[in-house]
């Protein structure tokens, strides 16, 4: 689902951030993405997410080169890839209801329909009857969930996510995996940076480790 | 179908979410209409101006005359005659035969000399007319030929065309409305330039909205479309304030006009701004706002992209 050849990043103030990686990741996988930090991990998920472009090397996602996108076409690949993030960037000043509906709306999606899938979203990650509250009246946890519900919300082939724990004490943390975990089994293809190793082994998931931008283990 | 229908129901929820949006925050989009409002008034009421100078010249073209002066001792028959072929001619509207004799007693009534005058045993006075041109012949060069025809028929003396006045006043006019064309044009660069400052100020105050937007699959026209509705309603709650700052300036200015008319005994009235001039100044708002609107968000969108 996801491939990686000979890809190299180096930003323009010099830094290598990733050195001659190649990693495929399979459809409906669940995948963790670990190191230390600057080791790549944010990087990497960039790269899929189209926010930067490799420097050197081919990324095919679904069988598409990332290359071969042009900048007009970034916003139609976008809707194929969920994204969760550390700091779940939800927007204040709109219900979860909206929060979550904005990938449908963006997508053209009739109004009938974005009240069902936008429901169903909640209801997979247990917050059906917050649909009218505001972000900041969450607790940092269901925030997360939220997040997590707007990354599903368009059924996603890929979900990612950076540092989706980052923020979450241990027994929220799991149960956040947890959820991500339901969607692999669905066959979603599920990538999370986290480098909370103690979290990760409770998991029977691949583990990526990259190390200086370059693949270590896998 | 289908596609379209749902295209246009995304268009007028953005217009109405649009429409929220800025009556949320009434108070700037409140002086962003007034602005834009007297911006736009100014072009219109000069636009009023032109109108009125344009008919009240009219009147006065209508008031210019050739006068035609005969040689002395032609038979007054021979100049009935030369006056009912001129008052044949398209571009002649009337033409007022004065017989020396008339013109002698109206002399002695106005210019005091009456008793200088009654010594004379001769009339010395010649036969004149008076042509009057048509209203459309009183432009360009009809006029002048006309007046150099009649100047060289064998029995005219003197054929007498005064529109130097008229050319003046012409001239000017001619003048003003190019001035008020070039003020008309900065003051909608003026308000292009406003409208696309409040659309810069509004996107970097909703830069992390716009971010997340762009993140969730947003296309640039998705995320611009927000802002160009706004320039659309500034531009028109703009226009419609202009134009209601004409029509009120007009109705002030109508009552004391038509008094001064009086005064010089005419019957003048101060036309308003007609309903064509009134739509173009709402169309002219509504196009400013979103050449604004579409230049500033093109420009600030761009480079907002996730990180």
């Amino acid at each position: 689902m996801i491939r990686f050849e000979h890809v190299f990043k180096r930003y323009e103030n010099g830094r290598e951030a990733l050195a001659n990686l190649s990693l495929d990741i399979g459809a409906g996988e669940m995948n963790f993405l670990t190191g230390h930090s600057g080791a790549g991990k944010s990087t990497l998920l960039k790269l899929i997410a189209l926010i930067e472009r490799p420097s050197r090397g081919q990324l095919v996602v679904n069988e598409q080169n990332l290359n071969s996108i042009s900048r007009r076409k970034i916003p139609a690949y976008r809707r194929q890839v969920g994204m969760v993030f550390q700091d779940h960037k939800l927007l204040v000043d709109r219900t979860v209801f909206d929060n979550v509906a904005l990938p449908l709306i963006v997508a053209g999606v009739a109004a009938r329909e974005i009240g069902k899938r936008v429901r169903a979203a909640l209801d997979q990650v247990g917050l059906l009857t917050y649909e009218n509250s505001r972000p900041l009246e969450l607790s940092t946890g269901e925030q997360q969930r939220v997040g997590i519900a707007r990354a599903v919300v368009s059924k996603p082939l890929i979900l990612i996510a950076d540092e989706p724990t980052g923020n979450l004490d241990p027994d929220l943390s799991l149960e956040i995996m947890q959820t991500f975990q339901r969607f692999s089994e669905v066959g979603v293809t599920v990538l999370i940076a986290s480098h909370d190793v103690r979290l990760i082994q409770q998991f029977a998931a691949r583990v990526i480790r990259l190390e200086g931008g370059r693949l270590i283990a896998s | 179908m289908n596609a379209i229908k749902i295209w246009a129901i995304r268009h007028a929820q953005t217009a109405v979410g649009t429409l929220g949006r800025l009556s949320h925050q009434w108070l700037p989009s409140a002086f962003m209409v007034l602005v834009i409002g007297i911006a736009l008034a100014l072009p219109a009421c000069l636009q009023v101006v032109m109108n009125n100078a344009r008919l009240a010249s009219g009147d006065w073209n209508r008031a210019v005359e050739i006068s035609v002066y005969f040689k002395v001792g032609t038979p007054i028959a021979h100049v009935e005659q030369t006056a009912a072929g001129v008052r044949r001619r398209s571009e002649v509207a009337s033409v007022n035969v004065i017989p020396a004799d008339t013109a002698l007693v109206e002399f002695r009534k106005q210019s005091g000399f009456a008793d200088a005058l009654a010594a004379l045993t001769e009339n010395p006075l010649p036969h004149a007319m008076m042509v009057r041109p048509r209203a459309d012949a009183t432009r360009g060069t009809v006029l002048a030929e006309l007046a150099d025809e009649l100047r060289h028929l064998p029995e005219v003396e003197l054929a007498q065309l005064d529109t130097a006045w008229v050319n003046r006043f012409n001239a000017m006019l001619e003048i003003m409305n190019r001035a008020a064309v070039v003020i008309g044009v900065l003051l909608a660069l003026g308000v292009v330039v406003i409208v696309g400052n409040a659309i810069r100020a509004d996107i970097q105050g909703r830069r992390e909205e716009i971010e997340v937007t762009k993140l969730v699959g947003g296309s640039n026209a998705f995320v611009r479309r927000p802002f160009l509705y706004t320039g659309l309603w500034y531009g028109l709650a703009g226009g419609l304030l202009a134009l209601v700052v004409t029509y009120t300036v007009v109705g002030i200015l109508s009552g004391p006009v038509k008094h001064l008319a009086q005064l010089y005994g005419s019957n003048f009235l101060l036309a308003t701004l007609s309903l064509t001039d009134a739509m173009t100044v709402l169309g002219a708002a509504l196009a400013l706002g979103w050449i604004g609107s579409f230049v500033a968000a093109t420009r600030h969108l761009r480079a907002i992209e996730p990180k």
